[in-house]
């Protein structure tokens, strides 16, 4: 029995009604994106293929609908047949860092992924984040962008996850920034 | 530049001067005020004293210091600067220290101190401006990327951001122009932030692959971060990267192996895997655990892409469950996964050779003791747990040999997770989900939905949420567990959180069964006064399904829809109280509860629109056991409600200004009825009606005027007219309900300008499609309706505005006037053949038709109470005889048919055409148009150019289908429009004499 990507290709394919030729490959994260309170975006990653137009529509569309929701409700949104999972400032879960406070982290899955599991991810990359720049805050994130991506890569690659060990993805980072300091250093 | 900014700078700053002032509340202060005296770093000049330059900084207010840019940016030269050498001059002498001695030259120049300088606006947009000239150097690259990013924030409108972005844009292309390779790397950085924003950034792709393309680790690193953020896997300029790819993945250094492989995995293209699938091959057997699960999530990427390479990495990846490193681990148990869903031979493969090792690995990892480095609220790495619960569920599924296997290990996990914790929460989740994925022991499917109960009462929404939609699946495999839930389920109906509403609704629609579904409805109903308005839509919608769907008897049914309709009767979709009416009409025993249900419930709830047309309705129809208490059922209070009581209600429906026009129209028909059956109201009822005669809603107008004329002048007439309606079919009604979506679909494909969007439907009789530009076109299918062998169906589509046979339509408004009565008449089937001449005659004395042709062979029908198309069902003889089908003066047609036996409702026509005048035509063209109920396909025409007196013919070839064969006859009309000496011609006609059985 062939199971070929069980009915997902359908909800990844119906779900650009635009006819944008979307490959009807599923991913396990499709997108990461970190929006401000102000609705600016501070990180974006795309797993799946998006064009730039459709980007920036979903950029839009998603953080209409997540930026106006309130703060008791629970943190996954349903959007085009997919599921974004986000944290903002007041999850209850585990300890409240200071980058909850300002951002919002969505995630867009698969309907019938584990939502739980991808809140866990992003406490996993909030922590390291949180470790590497020692308190972090949304300014860290916005001078030093190109380095939230570098984190972003040792923790997932392809939409999947990569590492889940907190110390690894720090000793992999470090040993980076030693060989780039090795290396002739470029100033940004 | 905001104080966050400000603070955040404060905050990293390594070289934060330390104040004598540090007890000064006021940041700036704080940061102004240098450690050293100010003079040591003062080129030349009289120092000051040390205490004056402190003085003049606190002289600045702190507002006007929190708030201008300008402020800040000297802050914050004076803040970071280096440690200064005894000279006067930092050590290192780029650019950047330059301008600062500049700012430093100019802060302790003889024109003043720094706070005078700072708030004397000529002096300090000087020293700005000196400082962006410095900064924006044409000869350098430009700003520093953490420069640009400050400059884009203080920027207060989007259109300053736009323009100073437009600046470093055209900064950046200029350096890509010249080639600058000192400051690309800056460059791609400063254009990702650029792209972040949402500006065009393809200018800057090339700049990244050349950085791919450079030796060093850290351009390298850029570069590819630039690939992935700047491209996507669809453009062109990807191809191009292939081969630095490849020689990356060559290289012995495993950070730069590390980053190659990172790219690959995000934005690799179908092209791009099988060109560099051997390489990454080869890296999944590599000793670094770093790059082999580096590796092993690039191969998914790969196998997604190219689903035949699947094989190739099926025995590394299974080699790779026996690691120890958690990370290597990860990485190949979603790679299996992956495998699996590709290709069945890989499940079966894994199946056999890794089950064992899976369940090892799964029981290693949840007993193991505490391990702080994959910790995560008491549970070891549960990330580990819910990809190796995947790939189990991946393997189990279908196989009843694996999932006895894991049986044991899934019952441990289920029941040792800690479950107060997200990361527990989320093994407990996944573990449910596996369970009812493989075929598990009754008693572990038990388990798993004891969990999904407990996650149900528990507080966190998060947690509700995913057992609802958990539910969803588990109620298709075991629906009795499910069932035990409803409770709980019915409570999340009401929660506070849209999504959990919404899927617990859905939920407990999947729910209702024959025995639950009274309580149900019931809760149902009493939440639904008490909902959310942006929710009462769905839920409206959902408690209509279910009480239509399970109904077990019409009392019930009424009742509950009542129920729905006064509150939330703006909700209720129009095909949803149309059923209703039919079901009414259809129960004669509960006609007179119904009626004097609604008439209850519109005294309170009179502001529901569906509500309010059901009521006007029944009361039009039914009015006189309204009002005679006709069929009082046991359990209804008695009341008593007067003719006048009666009127009042339409009354107050058609001069209430919220009423649409619908709803108005409906009580000007019901108005009418009641005159007739309430004689001692009639004349107020005249009254009502006289008064609209005037309105400006020209439907009502109309309508007013036309049953005003039946009132005065056809009081013979009046009583057969306005009878009680037949009752109304209720299975055609069904059949009608289901297929009008397809017909909608059918109507639209064959290209007829479908005047079904814009008909205004109107119940109870007249249903007027608005003046359509090719309406005339189109009338022929005004043939459905007055056909008596098919009144049952089309007076009912009439009489409520389903379906979409646009009922008689013409264009004008007095013809539109015998359409009403015709309608009006069809109703009456019983009484169809004494009623009928007198209306004919009626019809001619009080709305002249426009269109006599059309309308007498209609009454003709009517009369004959036969077909026209006579249709002879049995024939199959496939031979018609042709037929000469148009002929004028100057043009005949002539079609022949031809059909095959196996599709009788398909007919071939070859139309010929042959030219009676003494001049040739050119530019000919051929047009037809056909009743809703036909398709017809033109195939293109032999020739354009019809040749002069019948020397030339043109042919061409339709094909018609019928879908209602054996029922109507075909009917076409048809244009032609040509040009005989370049001057436009144009004829139409109908051709009604196709052969019968077409």
């Amino acid at each position: 029995m062939v199971r070929l990507y069980p009915n997902r290709c359908q909800l990844v394919g119906s779900a650009f009604i635009s006819g944008f030729l979307i490959s009807l490959v599923r991913s396990f994260i499709h997108f990461v994106i970190l929006i401000s309170r102000q609705g600016k975006v501070r990180l974006t990653k795309w797993y799946s293929p998006y064009q730039q137009k459709e980007r920036s529509t979903v950029i839009r569309e998603l953080s209409g609908l997540i930026l106006t929701r309130g703060p008791k409700l629970c943190n996954f949104v349903e959007w085009k047949g997919f599921k974004v999972v986000y944290r903002r400032h007041d999850s209850i879960i585990l300890v409240i860092l200071n980058l909850y406070a300002s951002l919002y982290f969505c995630i867009c899955i698969d309907p019938d992924d584990n939502e739980l599991e991808i809140l866990e991810i992003i406490h996993h990359f909030v922590e390291i984040l949180d470790r590497y720049f020692g308190s972090v805050c949304e300014l860290d994130l916005i001078f030093n962008f190109h380095k939230a991506y570098y984190i972003l890569d040792e923790i997932l690659i392809a939409g999947e996850l990569q590492e889940s060990s907190k110390k690894t993805v720090a000793r992999l980072i470090a040993a980076q920034v030693n060989v780039t300091e090795r290396c002739v250093s470029l100033a940004f | 530049m905001d104080r966050a900014d400000f603070m955040y700078h404060r905050k990293k700053t390594r070289h934060a001067l330390v104040s004598q002032a540090s007890s000064s509340t006021d940041p700036i202060a704080h940061w102004l005020i240098p450690d050293r005296p100010v003079r040591s770093c003062r080129p030349a000049g009289p120092a000051p004293e040390p205490c004056r330059s402190t003085a003049c900084v606190f002289a600045i207010p702190p507002t006007e210091k929190r708030e201008t840019p300008r402020h800040n940016k000297i802050a914050r030269w004076l803040g970071s600067n280096p440690p200064i050498s005894p000279h006067g001059l930092p050590p290192s002498s780029d650019r950047d220290s330059l301008a600062q001695i500049s700012i430093f030259a100019l802060a302790s120049s003889p024109f003043g101190d720094l706070a005078s300088l700072a708030r004397s606006g000529a002096q300090g947009r000087a020293l700005e401006d000196l400082a962006a000239a410095l900064a924006m150097n044409p000869f350098s690259s430009g700003t520093r990327l953490r420069d640009m990013i400050r400059a884009i924030r203080a920027c207060k409108t989007a259109a300053e951001e736009r323009a100073v972005v437009r600046k470093e844009c055209a900064a950046i292309r200029s350096a890509i122009s010249e080639n600058d390779q000192d400051y690309r790397h800056r460059n791609i950085a400063k254009l990702m932030f650029i792209h972040m924003l949402g500006y065009p950034t393809h200018f800057g792709q090339m700049e990244c692959l050349k950085l791919i393309a450079a030796s060093g680790f850290p351009e390298k690193r850029i570069g590819y971060l630039g690939l992935m953020l700047l491209l996507d896997e669809r453009q062109e300029v990807l191809m191009l990267v292939t081969n630095s790819l490849k020689q990356d993945l060559n290289l012995s250094n495993q950070y730069i192996v590390g980053l190659a492989l990172c790219a690959l995995g995000n934005i690799c293209s179908a092209e791009m895997a099988r060109d560099l699938a051997p390489e990454v091959e080869r890296l999944l057997l590599t000793r670094d655990p770093n790059i082999k699960k580096k590796a092993a999530l690039c191969s998914i990427r790969i196998i997604r892409k190219v689903p035949d390479l699947a094989e190739n990495f099926l025995s590394p990846a299974a080699s790779l469950l026996k690691e120890k490193h958690h990370g290597v681990l990860i990485a190949g148990v979603q790679l299996c996964t992956d495998l699996c869903k590709v290709s069945a031979d890989a499940s079966n493969y894994l199946r056999k050779n890794c089950t064992e090792g899976l369940v090892r690995l799964l029981r290693d990892v949840s007993n193991s003791p505490y391990a702080p480095e994959y910790d995560i609220a008491g549970i070891t790495d549960p990330f580990l747990h819910i990809r190796l619960l995947r790939l189990m569920r991946m393997l189990g599924q279908g196989d009843s040999d694996t999932s006895e296997y894991i049986n044991d290990i899934l019952a441990q996990v289920a029941s040792k997770t800690e479950s107060n914790k997200n990361a527990g929460n989320a093994i407990l989740y996944e573990c449910v989900e596996t369970i009812m994925g493989i075929e598990a022991t009754s008693g572990l499917r038990v388990l798993a939905i004891n969990i999904l109960g407990r996650f149900l009462s528990n507080r966190d929404n998060n947690i509700r949420y995913v057992a609802l939609n958990m539910l969803m699946k588990a109620v298709a495999v075991d629906s009795q567990a499910v069932q035990r839930h409803r409770t709980t389920i019915l409570e999340c109906v009401k929660d506070s959180d849209a999504s959990i509403r919404k899927r617990a609704l859905e939920l407990v629609f999947l729910l209702v069964n024959d025995t639950n579904v009274k309580p149900l409805t019931k809760e149902l109903i009493d939440y639904l006064e008490v909902s959310d308005q942006d929710f009462k839509g769905d839920l409206t919608a959902k408690i209509c399904l279910i009480v239509e769907k399970f109904s077990q008897e019409k009392k019930w049914y009424i009742d509950q829809m009542f129920k729905v309709l006064s509150l939330g009767g703006n909700f209720v979709k129009d095909d949803v109280w149309h059923a209703l009416i039919v079901a009414i009409s259809n129960a004669p025993d509960l006609q007179g509860y119904s009626v004097r249900s609604l008439y209850k419930a519109f005294q309170t709830s009179s502001e529901q629109v569906c509500l309010v047309r059901v009521t006007v309705w029944c009361i039009g129809e039914y009015g006189e056991m309204l009002v005679n208490n006709v069929g009082v059922l046991e359990v209804e209070e008695p009341m008593t409600v007067t003719e006048s009581d009666a009127v009042d209600v339409l009354e107050a429906c058609l001069t209430r200004y919220s009423s649409d026009i619908a709803t108005r129209s409906m009580s000007l028909i019901a108005l009418l009825k009641l005159s007739s059956r309430f004689p001692p109201t009639s004349e107020r009822i005249k009254d009502i009606i006289t008064v609209h005669k005037g309105s400006v809603a020209l439907e009502l107008q109309q309508r007013a005027i036309e049953f005003n004329s039946i009132i005065q002048r056809h009081q013979n007439i009046k009583s057969s007219l306005v009878e009680r309606m037949p009752v109304l079919d209720e299975s055609a009604y069904i059949g009608k309900r289901t297929s009008s979506s397809q017909a909608n679909i059918v109507a639209d494909k064959s290209s007829q300008p479908s005047s079904t969007a814009t008909t205004l439907k109107f119940p109870n009789g007249v249903a007027k499609p608005p003046a359509a530009p090719l309406v005339d076109l189109l009338d022929l299918s005004a043939d459905d309706t007055p056909v008596p062998s098919s009144t049952s169906n089309d007076f009912l589509h009439d009489l409520l505005g389903i379906g979409l046979t646009n009922s008689p339509s013409s264009g004008t408004a007095p013809s539109g006037g015998t359409d009403i009565l015709m309608d009006l008449l069809s109703i009456g089937t019983p009484v169809q053949n004494d009623t009928a001449p007198k209306v004919v005659s009626s019809n001619q004395g009080f709305a002249p038709t426009t269109k006599p042709a059309p309308t007498t062979s209609q009454v003709m029908d009517l009369l004959d109470g036969l077909p026209s198309n006579g249709s002879l069902p049995g024939s199959q003889t496939p031979v018609y005889p042709s037929i000469t089908a148009f002929e004028s003066s100057t043009l005949r047609i002539m079609f022949s048919f031809t059909k095959q036996p196996e599709k009788p409702h398909v007919t071939e026509i070859h139309v010929t055409f042959v030219n009676l005048s003494s001049e040739a035509y050119t530019d000919f063209v051929f047009q037809a148009a056909v009743p809703k109920f036909v398709q017809l396909h033109l195939d293109p025409a032999s020739s354009n150019q019809l040749a002069a007196s019948g020397n030339g013919t043109i042919t061409q070839t339709l094909t018609v289908t019928n879908s209602q064969h054996g029922q109507k006859a075909l009917a076409m009309r048809v244009r032609m429009v040509y040009k005989v000496n370049n001057q436009d011609k144009s004829e139409q006609g109908q051709i009604n004499n196709f052969p019968p059985g077409l």
